[in-house]
């Protein structure tokens, strides 16, 4: 995707900055955004480092245990056929346990062996299933007890009060998958009625 | 209000009470296992290090050069209903690419002021949405399906909902 991006809108940018005549501001950017990158990334850093450390603990202890247990239920209600599949269960569960604590690298490899378990009950190979959809529509709604990458962005930049938004990230991420998931569930039905 | 604002205090101290506080009960090397994960972290930093100089650097050349303004200018008589103009480049790249969407929101929470309006908008919205095409695009080609039916629609509908909270809600804090 990038591959494509990137290049255009450098090229873009010069040509649009030569126009209009922005060429010097253009030239000026191309400085200050380099350092502000290398402050960026150094509070990007006690972040991200942070947290992962106190994640690597959670990861390690019962609480993934409990936080399983509470999801059951919802998993039943969103997938449907997968009680009897214990692998594909505990694959579903860890991958939104893992983007719940924000370990988007953890999250990852999980949602995609979750995938492959459910290709193996998908009838029609090259199409996805309901479950599925239902699998990437959790992931894309990204619901994060601490939005940690937010954060260090704020905290780069000076705020006075970093912390203030993590309640309505809560709010708007839990009212968009709310909204995703009963979308998916309709539609599923409607998919269903065509056939 | 200051509900809102009470529980984003406290909620980090409490979650990270809560982690240690049971690692501690179940008597686990809670230091060392710390002290892995933060070392992972910095793996994290350094990989994404060379995307952040590259996208930062291309996001600062549309905006120095105009051609944010003006697609903003041109894409504003729509979009002006529910979100501000400010907020448009932020929304137009989210789905697309995470890094890319992260220079521009820190651009925009940068150029606007980090507890202004649109500086807190910039930042919930972040953080309450998804990359949505790439994360479709990698859970769908890694079993080679082609066929996608309605995922993309019921993702960007999320999508949108999210932005729209987000916009009401960080109103509701700044009246």
């Amino acid at each position: 995707m990038l591959n494509i991006l990137w290049p255009i809108f450098i090229i873009i940018s010069i040509i649009y900055a030569v126009i209009s005549g922005n060429i010097e501001n253009l030239n000026n950017s191309i400085f200050v955004e380099t350092e502000n990158v290398v402050k960026f990334s150094l509070t990007l850093l006690g972040m991200t480092c942070l947290w992962s450390g106190i994640m690597e603990v959670a990861l390690n202890t019962k609480i993934i245990d409990y936080l399983s247990k509470m999801l059951k239920p919802i998993i039943n209600f969103l997938f449907k056929d997968i009680e009897t599949d214990s692998e594909c269960n505990k694959n579903i569960t860890m991958n939104i346990i893992a983007n719940i604590l924000g370990l988007g690298n953890a999250a990852t490899p999980l949602g995609l062996k979750a995938m492959n378990v459910l290709q193996k009950h998908n009838k029609e190979k090259d199409t996805l299933s309901d479950n599925m959809i239902m699998l990437i529509v959790l992931n894309t709604a990204s619901l994060q007890i601490i939005p940690t990458t937010v954060l260090a962005i704020r905290n780069s930049l000076g705020s006075n009060e970093p912390t203030k938004i993590i309640f309505p990230i809560w709010l708007a991420t839990i009212c968009a998958l709310i909204v995703g998931i009963l979308v998916t569930k309709i539609l599923i039905k409607c998919d269903r009625r065509k056939l | 209000m200051s509900l809102i604002n009470y529980i984003s205090v406290v909620a980090m101290p409490i979650v990270i009470f809560i982690i240690i506080g049971n690692a501690l009960r179940e008597k686990v090397a809670v230091f060392d296992l710390f002290l892995k994960g933060a070392k992972d972290g910095l793996e994290i930093v350094l990989k994404i290090f060379p995307t952040l100089i590259g996208l930062f650097v291309a996001i600062g050349m549309l905006r120095s050069s105009g051609v944010i303004d003006f697609i903003t200018s041109v894409v504003s008589p729509i979009t002006n209903f529910f979100m501000p103009n400010e907020i448009l480049p932020l929304a137009i790249l989210r789905p697309i690419s995470g890094s890319a969407s992260m220079a521009v929101a820190t651009d925009i929470i940068k150029m606007n002021g980090v507890d202004s309006f649109i500086g807190v908008l910039a930042a919930v919205i972040m953080g309450s949405t998804e990359t949505t095409l790439y994360t479709i695009a990698v859970y769908s080609s890694s079993v080679k399906i082609k066929k996608t039916r309605f995922v993309l629609f019921a993702s960007l509908i999320a999508d949108i909902i999210g932005v729209i909270v987000s916009v009401i809600i960080v109103s509701k804090m700044f009246n």
